[in-house]
């Protein structure tokens, strides 16, 4: 049953056997494509044909290499700098957030609490539809009303970013609440009646308790901007990001290109995931 | 950073810091919140009463819904997702609730934290990337296959994916998580002395797990379920990649309405019809469990 109670043995190999089978299912795919990606064969598939790294750095006409690969590449620099400003921006307001709602007070503080994790119920689908809606109605007011053209409305990666900080910034303005929630506002106290302000209280004592949390979202909020797909797919312009181009790619057919980008994300985000928890960690 | 120490400053400035403080946390959240979350729905919610004429006049009318009820294949499609979202919520739920189990009440504790990143390690990776890797596996070519075949179970190769099944396995494969977390989250505070309680009095395991375990678990259960349906009936990537011609997903309807017909007002309606469903679903789950949305979030 427990640690602590005394079980059969075909209960505990039966239970091992099947998080063991869990785990298999769980790394099957993941293991399976960072192990093509090094295959000989111009499809990612079996038999196996030899080792080569030729799916990173070949520059054959037949045999193109991610290291040489210019639309991946691209696109790989497009979702940075996406995944950039939409960690900065959902940074900035999601920490505004988690002040607002934990230390202030003012009227209809509750109907805006639940506007604020609306994103949570709201499909990512509908999310990217109803903002391209309204960037349209905008744009062809402004087009109709006072003959301005203005980009920002058109699909394209600021509209991209728009997208993806509106859900984004729920998910750090939760994780930030959850720690100021602990915070002991005796020091707050402490520091105004020494004689600091509002804004100096919580520029030098605040945020740095907040730290943590604030380097934990950010990560997150990047990550999961790096790796959006339902939003983004109805905001996106001419420059795709990552998932929208290597959907494109895998949709029509796929070569072990896929298969060695694949291979480097998982490599990186793993790394990035043992990083931010190893300072997490720390941090407790 | 050192303070002067000044004497006690009058009430008035005290007062009005407060209220720039929380003009500068409310004026960006106000913003956020306005523009792009309240306008765009309502937006939407006025696109999908708009109805374009041929001659290209646009007039309020519930065509676009009527057309959503009389043409079968597009509420068809809306229940088929709805029903498949429910059933990927309770398989992953039953698939998750053992694993969880296992990791908070039963492995070794100098294991616990070790099972906890292995778990959690996959999710990191781009939805794009795990559901790449099952095509990899099941598709025609694919590496099920070449292993059938060599053990000679198969003598041709069988196409796997593009079934709904291996769409609901994509589904329940890419939500795991969500259901995880929050069940193993809420086992941690659940006090091994009950379950030993109980087994000193004579219960066996399904009662215990019936009326201990899964009570206690209830808060964790009913958040990961919200999490994982809405996931499963938002999603676009698994349904399209896994699921193949027949299996026809309501996201992919909204996708053609918005980008093959370019007809923006049935896209809204059906977005909206979505949006509809799903927060019914998520106020009955708070409901029928008694839980509050604030509280399911913490």
């Amino acid at each position: 049953m427990i640690r602590t109670l005394p079980t059969s043995k075909t209960y505990n190999r039966l239970f091992s056997l099947y998080v063991i089978l869990y785990f298999l299912f769980l790394f099957a795919p993941l293991l399976i494509t960072c192990i093509l990606a090094f295959n000989d064969s111009q499809f990612p598939s079996l038999p196996w044909k030899g080792f080569t790294l030729e799916w990173f750095t070949g520059n054959l006409p037949e045999r193109v290499g991610i290291f040489h690969d210019q639309v991946n590449l691209d696109s790989i620099w497009v979702s940075f700098r996406v995944a950039f400003f939409v960690t900065l921006l959902s940074m900035a307001v999601g920490i505004c957030g988690a002040f607002l709602f934990e230390q202030e007070d003012f009227r209809f503080k509750q109907l805006l609490y639940f506007l604020m994790l609306a994103p949570l119920v709201i499909p990512g689908v509908i999310l990217g539809i109803s903002i391209l809606l309204l960037s349209n109605t905008l744009g062809t007011y402004f087009e109709t009303s006072w003959g301005l053209d203005i980009e920002l409305f058109r699909p394209g990666f600021w509209l991209v970013v728009l997208g993806q900080f509106s859900f984004i910034a729920t998910l750090v303005t939760l994780v930030v609440s959850a720690r100021l929630r602990k915070f002991d506002r005796t020091l707050e106290e402490a520091a105004m009646n020494l004689g600091a302000n509002r804004f100096e209280v919580i520029w030098y004592i605040t945020l740095k308790f907040l730290r943590p949390a604030i380097i934990g979202a950010g990560a997150v909020a990047f990550l999961m901007s790096f790796e959006n797909f339902n939003t983004t797919l109805f905001l996106v312009g001419y420059q795709a990001t990552l998932p929208i181009n290597l959907y494109l790619q895998v949709r029509d057919g796929s070569t072990p290109v896929i298969n060695a980008i694949s291979f480097l994300l998982i490599v990186g985000t793993s790394l990035m995931a043992l990083t931010n928890l190893y300072f997490s960690r720390k941090a407790e | 950073m050192k303070f002067e120490p000044r004497a006690h400053k009058p009430y008035t400035t005290m007062k009005t810091q407060k209220r720039w403080a929380l003009l500068f946390f409310l004026s960006p959240v106000l913003l956020w919140l306005i523009l792009l979350i309240v306008l765009p729905q309502i937006d939407l919610l006025l696109m999908s009463f708009r109805f374009e004429s041929i001659d290209g006049k646009a007039t309020w009318s519930l065509a676009n819904y009527i057309n959503f009820f009389q043409e079968p294949i597009y509420w068809l499609t809306f229940v088929r997702t709805a029903v498949y979202s429910i059933l990927v919520t309770v398989l992953t739920f039953i698939i998750a609730l053992p694993l969880a189990f296992y990791i908070t009440k039963v492995v070794a504790p100098k294991f616990q934290g070790f099972l906890l990143v292995l778990l959690l390690l996959p999710f990191w990776v781009s939805e794009l990337v795990r559901v790449y890797g099952w095509m990899i596996l099941l598709r025609e070519s694919g590496v099920f296959n070449h292993f059938l075949i060599k053990l000679g179970i198969l003598q041709h190769p069988v196409e796997m994916l593009y079934r709904d099944s291996t769409m609901i396995l994509g589904l329940v494969y890419t939500s795991m998580l969500f259901m995880v977390v929050p069940i193993v989250s809420v086992l941690e505070s659940l006090d091994n002395s009950l379950i030993e309680a109980a087994y000193d009095l004579g219960a066996n395991m399904w009662t215990i797990l019936f009326r201990i375990v899964i009570p206690h678990a209830t808060p964790g259960i009913v958040s990961g379920s919200i999490v994982v349906f809405m996931l499963t009936l938002g999603n676009y990537l698994t349904p399209n990649l896994m699921g193949g011609k027949n299996s026809l997903w309501f996201t992919e309807q909204i996708y053609n309405q918005f980008i093959a017909s370019f007809n923006w007002n049935q896209g809204s309606a059906f977005g909206f019809l979505l949006l509809v469903l799903s927060s019914i679903v998520v106020w009955l789950g708070l409901k029928l469990s008694r839980q509050s949305l604030k509280k399911v979030v913490q």
